[in-house]
């Protein structure tokens, strides 16, 4: 056990982990958007549309987030229309690459989610709502919304937790993310053991937070329904 | 399309085989995933707290650290590890373990962790009254757990394992960062060399939407035989 090398490797990994978290912030803000705007879409009655929003979720739950990724770093560049818009500005960065691959990976699974909370809705809510005569923005937003936001939080915060596991992925398009510099030091020191327990604490300790965070919301806003 | 022939001129017979070791990769880490459940299903359910938090240990911490992670210990640690045992028996020599190996025993492990759960889930959630029954009524230890306890314990595992199927089927992709030539490393290759990615890795994620299509028929209908009489 070589705990110098811990103590030394910590503090560049505790910089890289604020990487990490930047990384699982904003996709998860940007992909509970596009989650609950395909979650609605499922609820269509349009067959087409309905299909589409399937279909995007089963494609990015069906592939690895790697294959994403790269697709989106790698492939997106070839397009040689691409490289002329502004959109290439975003898309070189492996950054924002890696930003658009998470968010859109987990938009599939918040998606899924929020479908199934919707649908376990019980419908005496809906007609309650109606016939006080309620519009139907005002019961969509008032009370599907905040009932659908509890009873997902269980699967979402295992979203998170998976998403935080995923935006280890960044490290594999040149990202220094969290594993990307755990990956570096244990390079060029051989000694995985080591790195491994420190960057894996942080990692542990980044899903213990996590966990007791939304065990705290479930008991706050839980009530049964 | 020419891209994907067979033989020297395209990809095709390349990704084949690639597509092959992804299935084999995938198949034996889930065994080798059945065998840590077998292993820490009986500690996680043990009445002794040392036991018992060795079982937790092992679940907490490999799902709650990226893959990516165990798979980076395993392949700077393993030959280091596997060098220190042999040094002991007089071996000096370099030793490099074999990619596959490597790559289906980190994978395995992070399936067994999601396996071992799945196994607590099920084995809590049968009626403790068969437990009961088939000990009173003094059979075996064979068919006690054969016979009895398992059939049923399967029947609630499978929708489940077969969600822990899907997930060590997507965590191969990963050990391509090991240099194993699976789909990924294969399309990493092909688009290296034919400045393709574009093509390459969507093909990569259309191979692996047939897996993931063609293993969850086969798995409804394992549901369906082991849910008979329900």
């Amino acid at each position: 056990m070589d705990i110098e090398l811990m103590i030394s490797s910590f503090p560049k990994l505790l910089n890289a982990t604020l990487i990490t978290l930047k990384l699982l912030s904003v996709s998860l803000i940007v992909g509970l958007f596009i989650g609950l705007g395909f979650a609605i879409l499922r609820m269509n009655n349009n067959k087409l549309i309905n299909k589409f929003a399937y279909g995007y979720s089963y494609i990015f739950r069906g592939t690895p987030l790697l294959v994403q990724i790269f697709i989106i770093y790698f492939g997106l560049g070839q397009i040689e229309y691409l490289r002329t818009t502004f959109l290439w500005v975003v898309l070189k960065e492996p950054y924002w690459c890696a930003i658009i691959a998470f968010s859109l990976n987990t938009g599939a699974y918040t998606s899924e989610i929020l479908r199934s909370a919707f649908q376990t809705i019980k419908p005496g809510y809906l007609e309650a709502g109606r016939s006080l005569g309620i519009p139907s923005k005002i019961i969509f937003t008032k009370i599907q919304i905040p009932i659908a936001i509890k009873q997902s939080l269980p699967a979402y915060g295992n979203e998170i937790i998976l998403m935080l596991k995923g935006t280890s992925l960044a490290s594999t398009v040149t990202l220094m993310d969290l594993t990307g510099v755990a990956k570096y030091i244990i390079s060029t020191t051989f000694k995985p053991v080591e790195v491994f327990i420190v960057a894996g604490g942080i990692y542990l300790f980044m899903t213990f937070i996590i966990h007791n965070v939304i065990k705290y919301l479930e008991k706050k806003y839980g009530f049964q329904t | 399309m020419e891209l994907l022939y067979f033989g020297d001129k395209g990809w095709g017979d390349e990704l084949f085989f690639a597509t092959l070791m992804t299935i084999a990769v995938s198949i034996t880490a889930m065994i080798i995933g059945f065998l840590f459940a077998a292993l820490f299903t009986p500690l996680k359910l043990s009445n002794n707290k040392v036991l018992n938090s060795i079982g937790n240990a092992y679940t907490t911490v490999i799902r709650g650290v990226p893959e990516l992670l165990v798979i980076y210990l395993f392949f700077f640690g393993g030959s280091g590890a596997i060098m220190f045992v042999a040094s002991i028996f007089g071996y000096n020599e370099y030793i490099e373990i074999n990619a596959f190996l490597t790559g289906s025993f980190s994978i395995g492990i992070i399936s067994g962790a999601y396996s071992t759960e799945v196994f607590r889930g099920a084995l809590q959630s049968i009626d403790k009254g068969q437990f009961e029954a088939a000990k009173v009524l003094g059979f075996n230890k064979y068919i006690y757990f054969f016979k009895i306890i398992l059939p049923q314990m399967l029947r609630l595992a499978i929708p489940n394992l077969s969600n822990v199927w899907q997930i060590t089927l997507k965590d191969t992709s990963l050990i391509s960062v090991t240099g194993l030539v699976e789909i990924m490393r294969q399309s990493y290759i092909a688009a290296g060399s034919t400045r393709d990615p574009l093509f390459f890795y969507s093909f990569a994620a259309v191979l692996y939407l047939i897996l993931t299509f063609l293993s969850m028929q086969l798995l409804n209908r394992l549901e369906t035989k082991y849910s008979k009489g329900y």
